[in-house]
């Protein structure tokens, strides 16, 4: 048994130590919005935040986690960074097919929580990590820039 | 702004339940029902409600339901992959209805071609950019009927004559007696009971409210909270997981499976097929970790002794054998053959390419009562279910199918090989279960972009214009691949688009077409299909023409461009937009794409950097287009810039290759996808046009690789003729 701190939830789960915390969350615990991509940290779909910092979720092992925060896209738009990043999102319709957009917003939301106001080098440290296969890039830069100027 | 059905009850939504639904709705009744192609009975009933393929568009029956409380869900017949179709299709719903887009809900349509087939193919099928080709006038007669069926209906409530009435925003409105108004939902229960009409006026354009406005995305609110449901992320009681290995040779089998160490992992299940090793568990690592324990041992059979060598050397050799006429005007050969010292004969070669959706492949099956019930998402719904039926040996009333967005289709989801995979799995297994392929296992059991290789050649007369063009293709058939049946006469129409326009008024011009079928990989529809290899060929021929020519290659082009007038204004307006012309700094150039294909004309400038290690970096990009009748231009323009991205992909890295049958790559750190770093700005302008609508999913994707190529050229001096780019070549580390 493992007890993760979830979206500021305790939840004890039967899973072995080794299981990647991506299976724990999808399969176990029933949050489906942090998604399977590759499985070797490639391609960022599984980005979540452990104490508002961005992580694959797909290597990461339940056992190593502690009590540090876990934190989903389900739950990012409590935090006023994540809630930034989505509304800017939905401004200038970043999303297409959708499928990685969990991870990148997660990884913005990290972005903005350690830079607030990032430059073209920032977002390409920051976001680099994530895959987007509809190429939505532009549209990501514009509105990190976008959610970084709002109030 | 309404949630789509994708939520968290999306799994829920079957034709019952989706009724109850409807009367839970403030006990509103529905505006007709919806017609569902499960039974045998709702069939026919299906059939006798749309009697002919091309009459059943005009049964607003079938596509729209309005709740008492004014809430108004629409059956959207296409898949929603990325590309806006809940957004865009419900505009040309809501628009001729008279609704607030507030108040619509998007649904994926059941399977049934009778009912949602598209007009173009009378099939499910999203693919080929032809969603609002296929739907644009369908759509709006549709919501057109529905608004006259409420109309009528209040002009029989309050005894007027119904041409007296108007509509606005979903409510009847009688302005001869004070301006009454009667809202949709109240309406609804009598207006179900009417026929409904076959002849209805569409909106003049200057009454349009939505169609060409860029209203927000039904689909994308859902999409940023995690709340969207893919067909992965389908959960139900008792559901085990399971992932499997196909040989990994094309033809080969199972030979012999040592799990011995699979009894270590607990409350996991081994399944063994002919050709596929699956464990299956209580959730996704227990079955990942399974199946690692196993040493599988393959028979590859035949395939085992193929590798990309050998493909391509089996391929150059059909290419030059003479291949099907599909295109001739005049007579090049004969031209060609006069001009022996001008002639330019080149070859330009494209690889296999996979397609890597994001969502990597999975179907979840429960396969009970003579039949299942089946969840996942797919690009061809009624293929999907009859592939199912056809494994269970059962018929596809049998099979009910929930199908789902997609993360990512791509052509990758018009196969239906992952639902027949899952099936044959679930098979074995009671109880509900979801097969999730690895990356690994996507990137390797792909349904691949065909490899071509392109045979041109081209003259100039005496004034610098194209006098012959002959061009044959070769290249393996997926129309061939998919349907198990030999071409008709040899020609694959599948293959042609972009070939054979004669965009450029060429008077003496040959296409033909030979088919290669590759060994060891199946081959598949990717974004852009043939036009992906097609424009790449007839675009970079056009600029090493104007090399010859020694002209300006968009100059060259416009002196070509008279027969095609749309293609002429935005090569004219693309010129103006990238400053075309004007001076670049060392090592960085300009190329031009000019195409014609999915019915859309798009003009597209690619400006690049060739470093001296030959790491190519697009620093800007410029495309017009015009694709007639837009609906939604952001959304064109998403398509656009996203288009080009999935083609520049290809165009940098794409290369599936074969060793010992088996595919090499297997993840993203093998087949690389461009990432934000090396995206360049993108510009999209939309030229104005009333011309009836094009495709925009692939026009982007497909003048990628040719503006980009022509730049490397203009940038370097060496033109490459095939992908993907070579950096050796551009460092000069290996001559071609």
């Amino acid at each position: 048994m493992v007890t993760l701190q979830i979206n500021g939830q305790s939840h004890t789960i039967d899973a072995p130590d080794d299981m990647p915390l991506l299976w724990a969350l999808r399969d176990i615990v029933g949050l489906t919005g942090t998604k399977f991509g590759c499985g070797i940290a490639q391609c960022g779909a599984c980005t979540v935040h452990l104490d508002g910092k961005a992580v694959r979720s797909c290597l990461l092992p339940v056992g190593s986690i502690g009590n540090r925060a876990i934190t989903t896209i389900e739950a990012v738009g409590d935090t006023p960074n994540g809630a930034k990043i989505q509304k800017a999102w939905l401004d200038i319709e970043v999303v297409q097919c959708g499928y990685c957009q969990s991870g990148q917003i997660m990884s913005a939301t990290a972005l903005l929580n350690r830079t607030p106001n990032p430059d073209d080098s920032d977002i390409d440290a920051a976001m680099a990590g994530n895959i987007c296969r509809c190429g939505t890039y532009v549209r990501i830069r514009q509105a990190i820039k976008n959610a970084a100027k709002s109030v | 702004m309404s949630s789509t059905a994708n939520s968290a009850t999306r799994a829920d939504l079957s034709r019952r339940n989706f009724l109850k639904v409807g009367s839970a709705a403030g006990g509103g009744l529905m505006l007709g029902f919806h017609v569902g192609g499960a039974t045998a009975q709702e069939k026919k009933a299906a059939e006798a409600a749309a009697p002919a393929p091309i009459k059943y568009v005009l049964n607003p029956n079938a596509f729209i339901a309005i709740a008492k409380d004014g809430k108004v869900t629409f059956q959207i017949p296409q898949e929603e992959m990325g590309q806006g179709v809940y957004t865009s299709l419900s505009q040309l719903l809501a628009d001729e209805l008279d609704v607030d887009f507030a108040q619509v809900t998007p649904l994926p349509a059941a399977a049934n071609d009778m009912i949602y087939g598209s007009p173009r193919s009378h099939r499910q099928s999203t693919g080929g950019s032809t969603s609002i080709r296929g739907f644009y006038m369908a759509l709006r007669q549709v919501g057109a009927s529905g608004r006259a069926m409420l109309v009528q209906a209040a002009a029989h409530q309050w005894n007027v004559d119904p041409a007296s009435l108007r509509t606005e925003s979903g409510f009847v409105i009688d302005d001869a007696h004070g301006g009454r108004k009667l809202a949709y939902g109240a309406l609804a229960p009598a207006a179900a009971k009417l026929t409904a009409p076959q002849d209805v006026k569409l909106k003049d354009d200057k009454d349009l409210k939505l169609i060409g406005k860029s209203v927000k995305r039904l689909d994308t609110p859902d999409k940023v909270n995690g709340k969207a449901q893919y067909g992965i992320d389908v959960r139900m009681d008792g559901l085990k997981i399971a992932t499997l290995a196909a040989s990994p040779i094309v033809g080969g089998k199972v030979a012999y499976v040592d799990d011995s160490k699979l009894k270590a992992i607990p409350n996991v299940q081994l399944v063994v097929l002919d050709d596929i090793v699956a464990v299956v568990g209580p959730h996704f690592w227990a079955a990942k970790k399974g199946l690692d324990s196993l040493t599988i041992t393959w028979d590859g059979g035949e395939n085992a002794k193929t590798d990309s060598a050998k493909m391509w050397a089996e391929l150059r050799d059909t290419s030059t054998k003479t291949g099907v006429v599909a295109k001739e005007d005049g007579d090049a050969p004969k031209t060609l053959s006069a001009d022996k010292d001008g002639r330019l004969d080149i070859n330009y070669e494209l690889p296999f390419l996979s397609h890597s959706p994001m969502e990597p492949q999975n179907f979840t099956v429960h396969v009970k009562d003579g039949g299942c019930e089946m969840w996942g998402g797919s690009q061809v719904q009624t293929a999907a279910v009859a592939a199912a039926a056809k494994t269970l040996n059962t018929t596809p009333d049998k099979i009910n199918f929930h199908n789902f967005m997609l993360g990512g289709g791509f052509g990758r989801r018009l196969d239906t090989d992952m639902v027949v995979k899952s099936v044959r799995i679930a098979e074995k297994i009671d109880g509900p279960v979801k097969v999730i392929w690895t990356r690994e296992e996507d990137m390797q059991q792909d349904m691949y972009r065909p490899a071509y290789r392109n045979v041109m050649s081209a003259s100039l007369d005496k004034n610098g214009k194209i006098a012959a063009w002959t061009h044959r293709i070769a290249g393996g058939a997926v129309s061939v691949r998919m349907s198990g049946k030999p071409l008709k006469g040899g020609l694959d129409r599948g293959s042609l688009e972009g070939a054979i326009e004669n965009n450029y008024g060429v008077p003496n011009f040959k296409v033909e077409y030979i088919e290669a079928p590759p060994k060891a990989v199946n081959i598949g529809y990717w974004r852009g299909v043939a036009p992906n290899n097609n424009v790449f060929a007839t675009e970079s021929l056009m600029d090493e023409l104007a090399l010859k020519a020694g002209k300006d290659p968009i100059a060259f082009r416009l002196a070509h461009l008279d027969a095609t007038p749309r293609l002429k204004a935005i090569v004219q307006t693309v010129a103006q937009r990238s400053n075309w012309g004007s001076k670049l700094p060392n090592r960085v150039g300009r190329g031009i794409c000019a195409q014609f294909a999915f019915g859309t004309y798009i003009a597209t400038v690619c400006e690049a950097e060739v470093d001296e290690t030959g790491h190519v970096h697009i620093r800007q990009v410029h495309s017009v287009i015009d694709a007639g009748r837009v609906v939604n231009p952001d959304t064109l323009m998403a398509q656009v810039q996203g288009g080009l991205m999935f083609g520049f992909t290809a165009a940098l890295y794409g290369d599936i290759t074969v060793k010992g049958g088996r595919v090499q790559q297997k993840n993203f750190n093998d087949y690389r996808i461009m990432r934000i770093n090396e995206a360049p700005p993108i510009d999209v302008h939309i030229a104005q046009s009333h011309e009836m609508p094009g495709g925009i999913g692939e026009p982007g994707c497909t003048a990628g690789p040719p503006s980009l190529v022509n730049a490397v050229a203009a940038a370097t001096g060496i033109r490459l003729r095939k992908l993907p780019i070579d950096r050796d070549l551009l460092a000069g580390r290996k001559v071609a």
